[in-house]
């Protein structure tokens, strides 16, 4: 799927709160259109490399640059290229799915015919048509976390970031969330996805890279020859 | 490949007025604590016709600026909470119109506050305060200290103390606006030449300039980690 240019480089990536070292010295390449899944234990600096990648964060030290814009020196240009789906459903829970994919879209400076078109075309993807003028702080944990998706894609994003997704997610959902991604990777996009449930995996990913006390532990292709491989070092 | 500026602030203040209609958060928590202060002060300060002119300038400001305090902090919570402050620092938007759009919607919460306040007082107190002049000095003061309110609870409300800490960091912050709009109040309600109390509104609208540009300055600091 990956076309061999690269979107995010990283180089000597390291974050410090104030005398804890969180990542150290990460250097990795994503290429356009792959999917990377992002594992890891609890703590091992998977949110924090996701919000230096969003551009939310600032690196300690080392550099960033994604589709060649340096972060964070050039953060603007790279916005509009990033989508982000964190921990929380970064919703407004009185806005209607519809408003709140109305904002954002105004946010990200798209033009009016071409923002209802977006909102009509996700709004199904999401397969909430019918909740559309509902209020969010109605809906279920899949519900938020489908328009979370539509939220962070109204844009047509190079790069889609997730962090955690499927936590919360019953069987249903979950699949119905496989089915979105796909969807966003055959679009051509790139994802980085975090997880420590190894069994929640897309067959779609195609590379795993680990984090482990912050330092890359694992970054290889995910293939049924090395899943016991992975599990050992995602779960290190 | 920045959004506009105006389209951002106007995005950011329909979806703050949008979400205030729905919820009713702010301005009804803001304006039953003004009826209930109002109504303490007037209560505790049987007052002559006289003293009452003395005091209720100072009823008027300190009230709408502890009315103030709940509605900036819940307006930035209601940002943090679910983390919509993070997604509007994702989107290719100056901090500047983050701020100016926030600061707009907190000023319309408080003005509708204070004008609710205004024929209140008026019966409650026995003077007339919807005069025009009373208006304006409540229009500048109220957008003066909205200003350095906004900036505030941005910072506040990131760490956990925010109930404790928007006061503490305000309080003293506002001083100069609380001087400044009290005194022109007071002049114009007591029917003071013009002369008198026109220099303290013009101070007013000074501080106000100078407080919102230093915040635009410093807004973007603000939000950083």
């Amino acid at each position: 799927m990956n076309d061999a240019r690269p979107i995010i480089e990283a180089e000597n990536l390291s974050k410090v709160y104030g005398s804890l070292p969180v990542l150290r010295s990460l250097s990795f390449t994503v290429w356009r259109g792959e999917f990377v899944a992002l594992l890891g234990a609890n703590g091992s600096g998977k949110t924090t490399l996701l919000r230096l990648l969003s551009g939310l964060s600032k690196p300690t030290t080392g550099a960033i640059r994604i589709g060649g814009w340096e972060m964070p020196r050039e953060a603007m240009a790279v916005r509009a290229q990033i989508g982000l789906v964190a921990h929380q459903p970064l919703l407004y829970e009185n806005l209607t799915a519809r408003e709140n994919l109305d904002f954002y879209g105004k946010l990200y400076g798209i033009e009016r015919d071409e923002r209802e078109r977006r909102i009509k075309e996700l709004l199904i993807a999401a397969g909430l048509r019918k909740r559309r003028d509902s209020l969010v702080r109605s809906f279920s944990r899949g519900m938020k976390q489908r328009l979370s998706i539509a939220r962070a894609t109204l844009h047509q994003p190079d790069v889609l970031l997730l962090d955690e997704p499927y936590s919360g997610l019953d069987q249903a959902a979950a699949e119905r969330l496989d089915g979105m991604l796909a969807a966003t990777i055959a679009e051509g996009r790139t994802i980085i996805m975090s997880t420590h449930q190894l069994e929640r995996i897309p067959p779609t990913a195609g590379r795993a890279l680990a984090l482990s006390r912050g330092r890359i532990s694992f970054d290889d292709a995910i293939g049924s020859r090395n899943m016991s491989e992975i599990y050992r070092f995602a779960s290190a | 490949m920045k959004t506009p500026f105006v389209k951002c602030v106007a995005a950011i203040l329909s979806k703050d007025l949008r979400a205030e209609i729905r919820a009713r958060e702010l301005v009804s928590v803001m304006a039953l604590f003004s009826l209930l202060s109002v109504l303490v002060f007037s209560f505790a300060l049987e007052l002559d016709r006289g003293a009452r002119e003395e005091a209720v300038s100072g009823v008027l400001w300190v009230t709408l600026i502890f009315a103030s305090l709940l509605g900036f902090n819940r307006s930035m919570a209601q940002e943090r909470e679910q983390g919509n402050l993070d997604s509007m620092l994702l989107a290719p938007v100056s901090r500047a119109a983050i701020y100016v759009g926030k600061l707009l919607g907190n000023f319309i919460f408080t003005l509708i506050v204070g004008l609710v306040m205004l024929p209140l007082m008026t019966v409650l107190y026995g003077l007339d305060l919807l005069d025009g002049w009373v208006i304006l000095t409540m229009v500048v003061g109220i957008f003066g200290f909205a200003s350095i309110g906004t900036l505030l609870a941005t910072m506040t409300v990131q760490t956990r103390a925010r109930e404790a800490l928007l006061p503490i960091a305000m309080l003293p912050i506002v001083l100069p606006f609380l001087l400044t709009a009290a005194r022109a109040t007071k002049g114009i309600l007591s029917g003071a030449p013009a002369a008198e109390w026109q220099g303290p509104l013009g101070m007013l609208g000074a501080i106000c300039v100078i407080y919102l540009a230093l915040c635009l300055l410093l807004y973007e600091y603000v939000l950083e980690e």
